[in-house]
């Protein structure tokens, strides 16, 4: 970097900035990062002006491209009702569509579909593109929707998302192109809830999915679950241009070390989960980038409102501005966090609301409300765990910021094994860990509600259900946005979960791999990298 | 001395069917005192009770888990392995490619290894208290100090990252020409050697130390037997017994203990196919698999009894 003059700026510092680029930081905002990091104004153009050009190339057609993640095993599935994580997610997008899929701004797109449409949110009417063929040959009707979105109900079919199904009541075709859901109680959501992985379109009757058969951008060349797959460019695809590579192969190297050295040693082009130890080696080999993606996955800090001491009104909130936020991203998360406001929806969603700004750490005030419930000097037990992210290393800054205003706090740290069995939801002052979701609805009835199934807090409030159901039924995204940004407030004032910084995925690449952008439904652009990205010669 | 053998190798595999079946019964009984069901598993974050319910009974893992026994039991007696829970395939099929990649690299090793280890144990008996002798065993006692995930990333870390000679990664199925495998089974194959050849060396080097101290053969050295007839001609024979009981162990390591191997190169051999089906609590699969190291342990140790005998006339009755 030496046209720049500064001589500690790595590879993953830029990615730092194409990630904050992404999530809408304007060229002042940026500027002002820099200054803040002592970077000169002029420095800091040249810097911006590279990560510009990361975000905008051109595809270049033919390859082979070679894909990592991090876990696999017999239980591999081609079956996308039952895919379970990454590794199935990504050969899953790969080979099959779904009726939507999100962008990367979170927007709701078509993919099968041509519309999704409703009056009510109650009866949904999906009209099927034309023209689209799976890999046998066959047609897409409306009768594959159908009998995809069927298995769902199916019990022994074992799906994922058999809960969430579970609202729609009646599947049926209309014409040879047209679906009609009708659903229990009206769901703006659905939409997006069809854009999630694992309602793609399969064949109807398909009983045995190891061949595959969909109407994704690959088509399947042999597939051994716990080994590896390989696919070839689909030319029949419905999009025009289809795949940039002409071959797609994907496996998973469990291990973390293993992952980095086949990405240094050139065997793959891309490592999925990086962690934040190896980027040091990473950034002293020249050909390798660091793509940071902050969906929304987070680690959060929760005080049960019906057991001691978070039933005395003022500790959660003073627990709240113990968190030295700033802190925790740069040491800790070792600047691969962005800071956060205290409620689930991340900046990657369109409902986000950024007018809620973040708690500042503020000890004395923290310190008053203690007084004020009559906790100062308590010896209060926080249960930490490696299976929490980063829970420990936040407690141990939790600790060190009581110790100053006469608060002891007492780390328990538990081993991994069976902590979210054992401890998560249950110790009165715990750490947990949230996935991101694609819907605010789908985070505030697992997580808020009164009738939430990991209601983490235990936090109960009226208004907030109330709000919650009258969002899922409004079609107007403004009046759902209003909503939204009300629920976000409350769950930031009331509920006892603190989450102080939403944690970034990291995914090293081989700078050869372009076109790599993010997702908020996860790593590896929403696990569906293989249709966009390209090689370069 | 004719009958001997085959009376032997019956009467081992008498034994080997009540080991295999109690193996079985030891694993079965250990897979059930694990917490979840492979239902449970499948559905992870997804599992409500009823989804679990559901599944359970589709899958047929409803029925008492000593019926499942039995039944795979009664499959295997009629030499089918069963299914497997996780992805429904024959676990034939699932164990096939697997098993081959797991022999295959076990005999490149083995060929390797086998040789290496008999002539450094040898020498370095003869050469006892050289140089010679203690370079060999400072060597031995440094590689065998050493972890193997430590020297398999080492080996990485120099060969594949560094110089770049070498892929980082080896897919057993991918061989296609003999430079290519030397190319691919390179670092997995020095590893192994690693781990495996220090403890046959040392074996060969005890025995053959003992053996040289006995009076005959001072006896054949006092009648002028040249050193090499001395060594391989008198001494070697009586020796064979303990060396090849070592290099049994030693290989019957290679049949399923190299999951470290397999994972850091990772190579699709059947360690890392059994740690799989536990952790998806794959009931057939893990008893396979199982089933499939005990005879491997079971034929190398009869192999060493069968040389130990033909090579030692005393032996015979």
């Amino acid at each position: 970097m030496s046209n720049t003059g500064i001589t500690n700026w790595s590879r993953s510092d830029d990615a730092m900035v194409e990630d904050a680029m992404r999530r809408g930081a304007s060229r002042r905002d940026l500027l002002r990062m820099f200054m803040a990091g002592g970077i000169g104004l002029a420095v800091g153009g040249g810097i911006l002006g590279r990560a510009s050009a990361a975000l905008a190339a051109t595809p270049v057609r033919g390859g082979h491209l070679i894909g990592a993640s991090w876990s696999s095993s017999t239980a591999d599935t081609l079956d996308p009702a039952k895919a379970s994580q990454a590794t199935d997610y990504v050969r899953c997008c790969a080979l099959y569509n779904r009726l939507t899929f999100l962008n990367g701004k979170g927007e709701v797109q078509m993919e099968l579909a041509d519309s999704v449409e409703s009056s009510d949110a109650k009866v949904w009417t999906i009209k099927l593109k034309k023209g689209v063929t799976f890999h046998d040959g066959k047609t897409l009707t409306a009768d594959d929707v159908v009998y995809s979105l069927n298995r769902h109900l199916d019990e022994s079919v074992g799906s994922k998302v058999n809960a969430m199904a579970k609202q729609m009541t009646e599947i049926k075709a209309i014409d040879p192109t047209t679906v009609q859901i009708t659903l229990t109680a009206p769901n703006a959501d659905i939409p997006s809830i069809l854009a999630m992985h694992h309602f793609m379109i399969v064949a109807d009757g398909t009983t045995d999915f190891s061949k595959g058969n969909g109407t994704g951008s690959f088509a399947l060349e042999s597939f051994e679950p716990g080994v590896k797959s390989l696919m070839k460019r689909n030319e029949n695809y419905f999009k025009s241009g289809g795949a940039n590579v002409d071959s797609f192969e994907y496996f998973a190297i469990p291990d973390d070390t293993a992952r980095v050295n086949a990405l240094l040693s050139g065997d793959i082009h891309l490592a999925a989960s990086i962690k934040p130890q190896a980027l040091r080696l990473i950034e002293a080999a020249g050909n390798i980038d660091v793509v940071q993606n902050t969906a929304g996955n987070y680690t959060n800090f929760n005080m049960r409102l019906d057991m001691a001491p978070g039933d005395k009104a003022g500790f959660a909130e003073g627990m709240k501005y113990l968190f030295d936020r700033e802190l925790i991203t740069k040491s800790i998360a070792r600047g691969r966090a962005v800071i956060a406001n205290d409620q689930p929806i991340s900046p990657s969603n369109r409902f986000h609301n950024a007018e809620l700004k973040a708690r500042e750490f503020d000890p004395e005030r923290a310190k008053s409300l203690f007084e004020k419930a009559g906790l100062l000097g308590q010896n209060i037990p926080i249960v930490a765990s490696d299976a929490a992210t980063s829970s420990v290393e936040m407690a141990t800054l939790l600790q060190q910021a009581g110790s100053k205003i006469g608060m002891k706090f007492d780390i328990q740290r538990v081993p991994s094994d069976g902590y979210w069995s054992k401890y998560w939801l249950k110790s009165p002052v715990h750490f947990g860990n949230i996935n991101p979701r694609p819907t605010p609805d789908i985070l505030f009835s697992l997580l808020y509600t009164s009738d939430a199934p990991w209601n983490e807090s235990q936090f109960r409030s009226e208004r907030f259900d109330k709000l919650v159901h009258e969002a899922r039924g409004e079609l107007d995204d403004s009046k759902r946005k209003e909503i939204y940004d009300e629920c976000q407030v409350i769950v930031s004032n009331e509920a006892a979960t603190a989450i102080p910084v939403w944690l970034s995925d990291m995914e090293a690449k081989s700078n050869k791999l372009q076109g790599l952008e993010t997702n908020p439904l996860g790593g590896q652009m929403g696990y569906a990298m293989a249709e966009y990205v390209w090689l370069q010669a | 001395m004719n009958s001997q053998i085959p009376r032997l190798v019956l009467g081992r595999l008498g034994v080997a069917a009540i080991t295999l079946l109690i193996v079985s019964a030891v694993v079965f009984g250990a897979t059930q005192m694990l917490p979840g069901d492979v239902a449970e598993i499948l559905l992870g974050q997804a599992a409500t009770p009823e989804a679990v319910a559901g599944l359970r009974q589709a899958m047929h893992l409803d029925q008492p888990a000593l019926v499942q026994y039995a039944s795979w039991l009664w499959g295997l007696a009629q030499g089918d392995l069963g299914t497997s829970y996780a992805n429904s395939m024959p676990v034939a099929d699932l164990i096939g490619g697997r098993l081959l990649n797991t022999l295959r690299l076990g005999a490149v090793t083995a060929a390797l290894a086998v040789p290496l280890a008999l002539t450094l144990g040898i020498t370095s008996a003869m050469y006892r208290g050289t140089l010679y002798d203690r370079i060999v065993s400072t060597c031995i006692i440094g590689v065998i100090s050493v972890p193997e995930f430590m020297i398999a990333t080492l080996a990485v870390l120099i060969f594949a990252v560094w110089l770049k000679w070498l892929p980082a990664l080896s897919f057993g199925n991918d061989v296609q020409s003999i430079g290519e495998m030397l190319r691919i089974f390179a670092m997995p194959v020095i590893t192994l050697l690693c781990v495996i050849c220090a403890q046959m060396i040392r074996m060969t080097r005890a025995a053959m130390i003992s053996v040289l101290d006995s009076p005959y053969v001072e006896m054949a050295l006092l009648k002028g037997a040249s050193r090499p007839r001395m060594v391989l001609r008198h001494a070697l024979p009586n020796a064979v017994g303990p060396i090849v009981n070592a290099v049994a162990l030693s290989l019957s390591y290679l049949v399923g203990g190299v999951i470290i191997v397999e994972t850091v190169f990772n190579y699709p051999g059947i360690a890392r196919l059994m740690v799989d089906s536990v952790a998806t609590r794959d009931l057939p699969l893990i008893q396979s698999c199982a089933m499939i190291f005990c005879i491997g342990y079971l034929v190398l140790i009869t192999l060493a009894d069968v040389i130990a005998i033909l090579s030692n006339p005393r032996l015979r009755k």
